[in-house]
């Protein structure tokens, strides 16, 4: 079933954009079994789009993205949706449903699909809720959260069914220092408990050097990757001027197109 | 390129027309694909029914339905009554008093009862519908939706069209007896008619099928007001201004699109002799 061996997401040539217009085009990685992968780039070079196209929620401009072993560009919807069903995604503002509490946001997935009875149901989702750090948040509306609980809330509600593969955009944008490295061990707990597959979209490099064990940089004018491998290796080792600069916080004074 | 083109006013109107066409030629494209997804889903929801959102359903009949009910009778009635008075200023002067019951009867049931509630749930609902979908479009909860693997328009659309299918025929006969009450009142205070009367002259030419087809008349509307605000909602750009835009202009393409299909399925009893 998966033809390329232990790779959970396959992304080849992928050009993605909006009516049109690319944003990033030649996009072409994998992200093995039980990795932490993360895409990197500044503001506006298209991470949260890239990530948009890989779940399939737009169609790629051309290019071809598998999830465990099977397109998600070229499938008939209903297995589109039977695929999506299969990998949680957490919104870079949590994307809570805000006319349900927030016990009933993560239950949702869980009533749907599964035949598990009431109280079971709401065990799940006070451990999901646990499992964030949000025990007491089951009868809260979202509005009434913060932006940090809201997206660990949506991590919850991402968890609900037990995904083998996470998709988070921008996991600690938004969080104080403390419960950002709480959610980088979460994150952390969940490959090493069950084997979670999760490709994060962010740019902050505590995270990066903290849990990714590969990153692929994503450049603005380039419209494509312009590095890609493990983190510290790519900050220590890097030929490119701008790839050390990024990942050493020093400004971005040097564009990639003077590099040599 | 940089020279600057003098603005000629016939190439500026054409470029505003073609432009108009343009969008109504994508939005009668986006409301075709909108019916299939629609139907898709609804078999979806036909295979499992334990999908489909029953409490949202309530929820939205209570908005549309319990809580229009107070300004439904209040406009019906009060239309009732303008249209009493202006039969009867007609009337009086042949002395043909007691047909106010006809006119009013007739003119409420067959048209104004329907359209009037039709008007307010476009406001009260339509928008609302709009205005939800679409803020639920800027917030990623449609995307996060999707990614759920939920159908946006079976999980949103179908709990909403059937909410108004189910309210609007309550709604409007409710509002036929608040108008007929409206004339009513007209009559035994200004005409001097007596109550008895003007009840049954009401009763005598109003036939059950008379208010049977303005309340299917409102099945029409119900399913328009519910997918048009519902289009919008999803067409909506990506911002607050998008979701402003959204909502007015689910509530003129609904009123428009009730017109619409009001002359069409009068056109057509007529020709089936109601
Ligand atoms: N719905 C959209 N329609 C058209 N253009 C869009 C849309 N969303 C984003 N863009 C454009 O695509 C580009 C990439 O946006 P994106 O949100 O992917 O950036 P990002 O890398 O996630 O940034 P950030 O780190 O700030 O979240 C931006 O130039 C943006 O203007
Ligand atoms: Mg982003």
């Amino acid at each position: 079933m998966v033809p390329k061996q232990g790779m959970i997401v396959e992304v080849e040539n992928l050009s993605v954009g909006y009516e049109g217009n690319v944003v990033l085009e030649k996009i072409t990685f994998t992200v093995p079994a039980g990795a932490i992968f993360g895409i990197l780039g500044g503001s506006g070079v298209g991470k949260s789009t890239l990530l948009k196209h890989m779940i399939g929620l737009y169609p790629p401009l051309c290019g071809e993205v598998k999830i465990f072993g099977r397109s998600i560009v070229n499938c008939p919807e209903t297995e589109k949706y039977r695929l999506m069903r299969r990998f949680g995604v957490t919104y870079q503002g949590g994307a809570l449903f805000s006319s349900m509490t927030v016990g009933e946001n993560v239950a949702l997935p869980l009533e749907t699909y599964t035949n598990l009875n009431k109280s079971e149901i709401a065990r799940r989702v006070q451990e999901k809720l646990a499992l964030v750090d949000l025990q007491g948040a089951a009868n809260v509306m979202p509005a009434e959260l913060s932006g940090g609980m809201k997206k660990r809330a949506g991590l919850a509600r991402a968890m609900a069914l037990d995904p083998k593969l996470l998709f988070f955009d921008e996991p600690s944008a938004g969080l104080d220092p403390i419960t950002s490295v709480e959610l980088d061990e979460l994150l952390l707990r969940l490959r090493a408990q069950f084997g979670t597959t999760i490709v994060i979209v962010t740019h902050e490099l505590a995270s990066i050097f903290g849990i990714t064990d590969t990153v692929i940089l994503l450049d603005k004018q380039a419209k494509t990757i312009v590095a890609e491998g493990d983190p510290r290796k790519l900050r220590d080792h890097s030929p490119s001027l701008w790839v050390h600069d990024f990942l050493n916080r020093q400004g971005y004074d040097h564009a990639p197109a003077n590099q040599e | 390129m940089t020279k600057s083109v003098k603005p000629n006013p016939i190439v500026d109107m054409m470029d505003k027309i073609g432009g108009a066409a343009a969008t109504f030629g994508n939005d009668v494209c986006f409301f075709i694909c909108f019916l299939g997804e629609l139907a898709k889903a609804s078999l979806v929801l036909i295979r499992h029914p334990g999908r489909f959102r029953g409490r949202d359903m309530l929820y939205y009949m209570d908005l549309c339905g319990s809580q229009a009910l107070p300004i439904v009778i209040c406009i019906c009635y009060l239309m009732g009554v303008i249209l009493g008075f202006q039969f009867a200023l007609q009337a009086q002067k042949v002395g043909a008093e007691i047909y106010v019951a006809d006119g009013v009867g007739f003119s409420i049931l067959k048209e104004l009862g329907p359209l009037m509630v039709a008007v307010i749930s476009t406001g009260r609902a339509g928008s609302a519908f709009a205005a939800e979908i679409g803020t639920m479009k800027v917030n990623e909860e449609i995307s996060a939706l999707e990614t759920m693997g939920f159908s946006p328009v079976g999980f949103l659309v179908v709990p909403k069209l059937l909410a108004m299918l189910f309210t609007m025929p309550l709604l409007i006969v409710f509002g036929d007896f608040a108008g007929l009450t409206g004339g009513f009142t007209v009559a035994v205070t200004m005409m001097k008619l007596t109550p008895v009367s003007y009840i049954d002259r009401t009763l005598e030419v109003l036939l059950p099928s008379t208010l049977t087809m303005g309340v299917l008349k409102g099945l029409v509307f119900a399913a328009v007001i519910a997918l048009v605000g519902c289009m919008r909602g999803f067409q909506a750009k990506s911002d607050a201004q998008g979701v402003g835009r959204a909502t007015t202009s689910s509530v003129v393409s609904s009123i428009f699109m009730i017109v619409v299909a009001d002359a069409v399925l009068t056109r057509l009893y007529t020709l089936w002799g109601y």
